[in-house]
């Protein structure tokens, strides 16, 4: 019986990108909703009732929420091909340990560069580049954070890099400039077509934060 | 061959109970290392350099930190008594339970502790829905790993011991027999199994230490 997969996504979100990177690698059709963020559908309701956030992975009927979760659940049930997480369950604790970090800093510190302004502006970017920072020292020599092989936390990472050019925008700084392994590993893995084929281009991301700065009156 | 098993922890700290239990439910022996959070080990700094926090494990001198990393560790090191079920979307809803209790439940519960008046009262609005989630969980269940005692409730755990201690600080009943009968049940259930009973912080103290939190909490938000 083939499997039945379907994405409820928003094209800028990092957190949906994470999700299509993993379907890709493991090289499985699925079809994609992009919901309204405004007026979200039913089915959303449905299947994420406690957060009614994106993305949700529907597999044959049965929803999973929260994008580490799902990418986690996609890597043990299609656990033949491309694996995301490293055998290993210190290895494995350490990518965990990992995206739980992305996950608690790059989101709100990115987020607050491009809304709030002056000093709560600086701080933010200040904090974020630590943070880049910590990240770099940790993929050090290697050319994945997975090692060898592209893994559970260079999807977790990769997302946001199509937002780095909105945040130097907002924030007037450059991330290559301190960070400039990080970057080269940025691209590498845009050389990947699983990433390359589920991040929007930053400057689209870029007009729509100017778009979304407009209406909500940030300078 | 030896294993060597250390953890780093805090008398009171919620997150560092849950790595006791699966410790003693695995039956794995293990060292522990009290720590105090205002004057911390130099071992501790260097097993976790990006939060300095408890827990951490020490495993055959390899450090692993944050705690439900750390259950995930503990359950694939160590097959007996296992933690997470087997089938994938089960596994999935496991890590999503124990997420939403650390992201939004413990949050809306602290809201809670922390206010006063009407404030309190507009807290209990996002506290009640998320703790009605939980009790929608376990349906049908003894406890939210089914028939024994599992990651998510090792994950939630904490609810059977604060919410109790914390009722009595602020003299209001949060978990309502009535209103949550079976997260009520569950949180007795829990709280008496033998493991998680032996293990919980002296009551005593944590009155007087969360009794101190609210108070210092307060006095600062009214400056």
């Amino acid at each position: 019986m083939a499997d039945e997969i379907m994405l409820l996504d928003w094209w800028s979100s990092m957190f949906g990108m994470r999700v299509r990177i993993a379907l890709v690698e493991k090289g499985l059709k699925y079809e994609s909703r992009e919901e309204d963020l405004n007026n979200k559908s039913p089915l959303l309701l449905e299947m994420n009732p406690v957060h009614t956030k994106i993305p949700v992975l529907i597999h044959n009927g049965k929803p999973i929420c929260e994008s580490p979760i799902i990418v986690q659940y996609i890597d043990e049930v299609w656990k033949d091909k491309s694996p995301l997480l490293p055998a290993d369950p210190y290895q494995r604790a350490r990518a965990r340990f990992w995206a739980d970090y992305i996950d608690n800093k790059i989101f709100q510190l990115g987020g607050k560069i491009w809304t709030r302004k002056g000093e709560d502006r600086e701080a933010a970017k200040k904090e974020l580049m630590e943070c880049l920072k910590i990240l770099e020292g940790e993929l050090g020599e290697k050319p994945y954070f997975g090692g060898e092989n592209f893994g559970f936390v260079d999807v977790s990472l990769v997302t946001f890099s199509c937002w780095f050019y909105a945040y130097e925008s907002c924030g007037n700084f450059s991330i290559e400039a301190e960070c400039p392994k990080l970057i080269a590993w940025t691209k590498r893995c845009l050389q990947k077509s699983s990433v390359s084929s589920s991040l929007p281009d930053p400057l689209k991301i870029h007009d729509f934060v100017v778009q979304l700065r407009k209406k909500f009156g940030i300078e | 061959m030896g294993e060597e098993v250390k953890l780093f922890r805090t008398w009171s700290s919620p997150f560092a109970l849950r790595i006791v239990w699966a410790l003693r439910i695995k039956a794995i022996e293990y060292e522990t290392v009290f720590e105090d959070i205002s004057n911390k080990s130099p071992s501790l700094l260097q097993c976790n350099p990006v939060h300095g926090k408890v827990p951490v494990l020490l495993h055959n001198g390899r450090p692993i930190a944050e705690s439900l990393v750390i259950l995930e560790y503990i359950d694939e090191a160590w097959k007996q008594a296992p933690l997470l079920p087997v089938d994938p979307h089960e596994r999935a809803m496991a890590r999503f339970w124990a997420k939403f209790g650390d992201d939004k439940v413990l949050g809306s519960i602290w809201s809670v502790f922390i206010k006063q008046g009407k404030e309190q009262e507009e807290a209990m609005v996002p506290a009640m829905e998320n703790l009605k989630f939980l009790e929608e969980e376990l349906k049908g269940k003894k406890f939210f790993g089914g028939d024994t005692i599992g990651f998510v409730d090792l994950a939630l755990g904490w609810l059977a011991n604060l919410i109790g201690l914390l009722e009595e600080i602020v003299g209001l009943k949060v978990v309502d027999g009535e209103k949550l009968p079976l997260l009520s049940a569950w949180m007795q259930e829990f709280g008496d199994a033998p493991i998680i009973k032996d293990n919980w912080p002296a009551r005593d103290r944590m009155i007087l230490k969360f009794q101190a939190l609210r108070d210092a909490t307060i006095a600062a938000a009214s400056k």
